[in-house]
């Protein structure tokens, strides 16, 4: 056996090619096990957008729906609720929305929808995922003496409005997530979806 | 107006089903083409329309035929789903297996996988060779199937088709009329197997329901593989990319192997 | 510092010589790869063994991935397997991997069996290395059998209702034996529970353990070649053998071709004809299992006719055991006859090359008569076949039983010094 090697430079080459190829190819090979990790067909129906006909749902009223295994809300705001949320902005962590979990056609403004009265959110505190109680009457509480109307989270005692944005000084630390959705029709809304809108 | 007719015949004797149709039927030979997507479309309209109502196509979902076909999920949803279902879910049909056992002797299987299991040239032909019989319970019997607990529900479009004796020309090996060296006459030979529609009494031509059938029988091909566009078109890479690899390697292999003497 | 040898390989620093202080992890690197010596003139012959470490590693890894969508129960399994085809992405590719990978694993490990018989492989001092090897055989035939109950398609229910029914054929014993291992009066997704803990879990372990034991065997004598000379007796002044080259790297490179071509080849199987003509898949399985349906044609899967052929041979009884009973036996001691090669074989040479035309004839012999069962398995019996089958399972033994005998008889040719 030969200790010098003929042409150091073409058996660098070779070894450098078939390192790079064969590390390719490895990775690829992978591909399929990777991909199957991804959410099946099953999985992708299950979770398919959810349809919410909002047609008989009142002012003050809240609609739970199911998307993906999380409760969505659908809350229609009487007008004078929605009057309201523009002088809380001094008592909220982020008034604005700024840190908040929504789509980008979603405004930042204090009412957080797409149509002024209803708003769509998922019913899950931000805290620790708990789902607040609705407690739109604006009467003092025993978590809160000069009540505006909004959510209650009993687990930690977490507080947010009628547009879902969490008060100062409370255990969550952000306003209350708003999934993808959008108005199929006047009265229905779409969830799970962006629509046209993205 | 038929279909009716054979379905409101209740079959009280089930009956055993048995491995069938028999192996040694000649038949007629076609080319799926999964690229064919009106094909397809064709053929996935044919299906809910004649076959869903007993045939489940329980692991094909809709959604899955709407991007593989190319069409747009709110149309299939539109025309092609009945039951209320949404355009994720699978072919399943409100049939309870076990009624339509009690009413056609077996449950009508699954049609998912047939063509994996029988093939696509049984199907196609099968569905062409019902004839009258008016010994079986629902009036029909099938030349690849004998026997088979299916009515023909496809006899609307087709028409009522015959089984009859009478003279059958042979051909020659390319595929001429035979005909006698000496008499110059056309040879023939006698034949119980000649099937013959009754002209007008179907909606389609002959022609017609042979490509309808065909489109019928190239989605279930398509349903019994629906990967398979993908799995020739990721295949060519693999083997084209193993390949360079294979040569690159053995280059490797000659250069070490130059220090082995 | 560390213990066990003093005076083992180590590192001169860094990570790896933290490591073989406390492992030896060099000296096995030295052992096992970049000092393990074996002969220079290794042709194609010598391809499989590695080829079969590749495909038991791609049974493993897209095993573990199709047991995470698998159902193992009598209602759940046939649709899950639709699943992962149609639902779970790219599922279709882990599938095909697996089940092209088992007839794979067989077409590897029978050439590779094969290349032992040829160059007298199992010869001493390397007869532990082929008992292992036969207990790896038998091993993967018994993964391969639970392995084809797992779809629970008509083929499998009654592919396994077929090959149970043999140890039925027990006297005395038989009906309970079978009872006992279905776990119910007949197969059902009892069985199928246990008989998927026994292929995913139970035989992958007993199967890596004596695939350690085989390759740890083998480095202990070192590797035999086609011309069967020991290149261990023949040493330079350094210790190494003049007729070897390392393994690390020069025959880890020459197994890199060898793995391409495998790979290609796989690619097209899994791409463009993953049902193997119907031998890989069969057309059968497109249905789910129904107890009370037999299919026209039961067979078992393509690398079990061979046997298969000779069980079906056999029809007089003998001896007051009944057909089938001695069908169970023949079939059994086609199997356990090839344990025993290292003691039947009497050439003082080892390689094909050097024996006598006897030898050579008779394992032609073999191989033909060996695939002509194996054909002969996948038809329907008739009376011609049965005769022809009956005939090559005698051939078969024959070469066994004859070859104390022709071995010791022939003339060998002179066998060189150094390989060719």
């Amino acid at each position: 056996m030969s200790n010098e090697v003929a042409n150091p430079t073409r058996r660098r080459v070779l070894v450098g090619a078939s390192l790079v190829v064969g590390a390719v190819g490895g990775v690829t090979a992978l591909t399929p096990f990777v991909a199957s990790w991804n959410p099946s067909a099953k999985a992708r129906a299950a979770g398919a957008a959810v349809k919410a006909d909002i047609s008989k749902l009142e002012p003050g009223q809240q609609m739970i729906v199911a998307w993906r295994g999380k409760p969505v809300w659908i809350v229609r705001r009487s007008a004078e609720a929605l009057a309201n949320l523009d002088t809380l902005n001094g008592s909220l962590a982020d008034p604005d929305s700024f840190d908040a979990k929504q789509p980008t056609y979603v405004p930042n403004t204090p009412v957080r929808s797409l149509r002024d009265e209803v708003i769509v959110m998922i019913g899950l505190c931000t805290h620790l995922g708990c789902s607040p109680t609705y407690n739109p009457e604006v009467v003092p509480t025993a978590f809160d003496a000069n009540w505006q109307g909004g959510f209650y989270c009993p687990c930690h005692g977490s507080t947010f409005d009628l547009s879902g944005r969490v008060y100062k000084g409370k255990p969550a630390p952000t306003n209350l997530e708003i999934p993808p959705h959008f108005y199929e029709s006047d009265t229905v809304i779409l969830i799970g979806e962006d629509g046209g809108n993205a | 107006m038929k279909k009716l007719l054979l379905l409101s015949l209740m079959m009280m004797v089930p009956m055993f089903a048995q491995a069938a149709g028999g192996p040694s039927v000649a038949l007629d030979s076609i080319e799926v083409d999964a690229s064919d997507h009106s094909s397809l479309q064709r053929g996935m309209k044919t299906y809910v329309n004649y076959c869903l109502g007993c045939h489940t196509a329980q692991y094909q979902r809709y959604s899955r035929a709407a991007e593989d076909l190319h069409m747009p999920e709110d149309l299939v949803v539109e025309n092609l789903i009945f039951s209320g279902q949404k355009i994720g879910e699978q072919m399943t049909s409100a049939m309870d297996p076990k009624v339509s056992a009690k009413w056609f002797g077996a449950a009508p299987p699954d049609l998912t996988n047939e063509v994996n299991l029988r093939g696509a040239d049984w199907i196609y032909t099968y569905l062409r060779t019902f004839y009258v019989d008016d010994s079986r319970p629902y009036g029909v019997n099938n030349v690849v199937f004998p026997s088979v607990g299916m009515p023909n529900v496809l006899a609307e479009l087709q028409g009522i088709q015959s089984k009859s004796c009478g003279e059958v020309s042979e051909y020659d090996t390319h595929g001429n009329p035979a005909v006698d060296g000496v008499t110059g006459k056309a040879i023939t030979h006698q034949s119980c197997d000649i099937l013959t529609v009754e002209e007008g009494s179907g909606s389609m031509t002959p022609a017609q329901f042979d490509a309808t059938i065909y489109d019928l029988t190239n989605f279930m091909a398509y349903m019994s593989k629906p990967y398979k566009t993908d799995s020739h078109r990721i295949g060519l890479w693999a083997i084209l990319f193993c390949l360079m690899m294979t040569v690159l390697f053995y280059f490797l292999k000659k250069e070490f192997w130059r220090d082995i003497h | 510092m560390g213990v066990g040898n003093p005076n083992r390989a180590k590192a001169e620093s860094g990570i790896v010589r933290w490591i073989d202080d406390r492992f030896p992890l060099t000296q096995m690197w030295q052992d096992h790869m970049s000092k393990y010596y074996a002969a220079k003139n290794f042709n194609v012959w010598y391809v499989f063994g590695v080829l079969s470490l590749l495909v038991l590693v791609n049974q493993i890894l897209t095993g573990v991935w199709l047991t995470m969508s698998y159902e193992p129960t009598a209602e759940g399994a046939f649709a899950s397997v639709e699943y992962i085809m149609r639902d779970v992405e790219m599922g279709w590719i882990i599938r095909y991997m697996h089940s092209s990978g088992a007839s794979a694993f067989f077409v590897v490990v029978y050439l590779h069996m094969f290349r032992g018989l040829m160059y007298g492989s199992y010869q001493k001092p390397r007869e532990l290395i082929w008992l292992f090897g036969m207990a790896i055989y038998l091993a993967l035939m018994a993964e391969g059998f639970f392995g084809y109950l797992l779809p629970w398609g008509q083929m499998s229910y009654w592919g396994a209702q077929v090959i149970l029914s043999l140890a039925g054929a027990i006297p005395v014993v038989g009906e309970d034996l079978v009872q006992w291992i279905r776990g119910d009066y007949l197969i059902s997704g009892i069985t199928l529970n246990r008989f998927f803990s026994l292929h995913v879990i139970a035989l992958p372990m007993v199967i890596l353990g004596l695939v350690v034991l085989h390759i740890l065997a083998l480095h202990d004598v070192g590797s035999n070649n086609p011309d069967g000379i020991e290149i261990d007796q023949n040493k330079d002044e350094n210790g190494v053998p003049v007729d070897g080259a390392a393994f690390w790297p020069y025959h880890v490179i020459k197994d890199l071709v060898a793995v391409g071509v495998f790979l290609t080849v796989f690619c097209l199987v899994i791409f463009f004809f993953p049902e193997g003509g119907g031998y890989f898949i069969e057309k059968p399985n497109y249905e789910p299992a129904n107890s009370l349906k037999t299919p026209e044609h039961i067979a078992p899967v393509w690398y079990f006719t061979p046997y298969y052929s000779m069980l079906r041979a056999i029809t007089q009884p003998l001896f007051g055991l009944d057909a089938k009973f001695l069908g169970v036996i023949v079939m059994g001691g086609a199997i356990a006859i090839l344990f025993v090669m290292p003691w039947l074989d009497r050439s003082p040479v080892k390689s094909m090359r050097y024996k006598g035309w006897m030898s050579r004839v008779w394992l032609a012999i073999f191989v033909v008569s060996f695939v002509i069962l194996g054909y002969l398995g996948t038809l329907a019996t008739t009376e011609g076949r049965t005769t022809v089958a009956q005939v090559c399972t005698l051939l078969y033994f024959l070469y066994f039983i004859l070859m104390p005998f022709y071995t010791r008889m022939e003339t060998t040719k002179p066998v060189p010094e150094r390989v060719v």
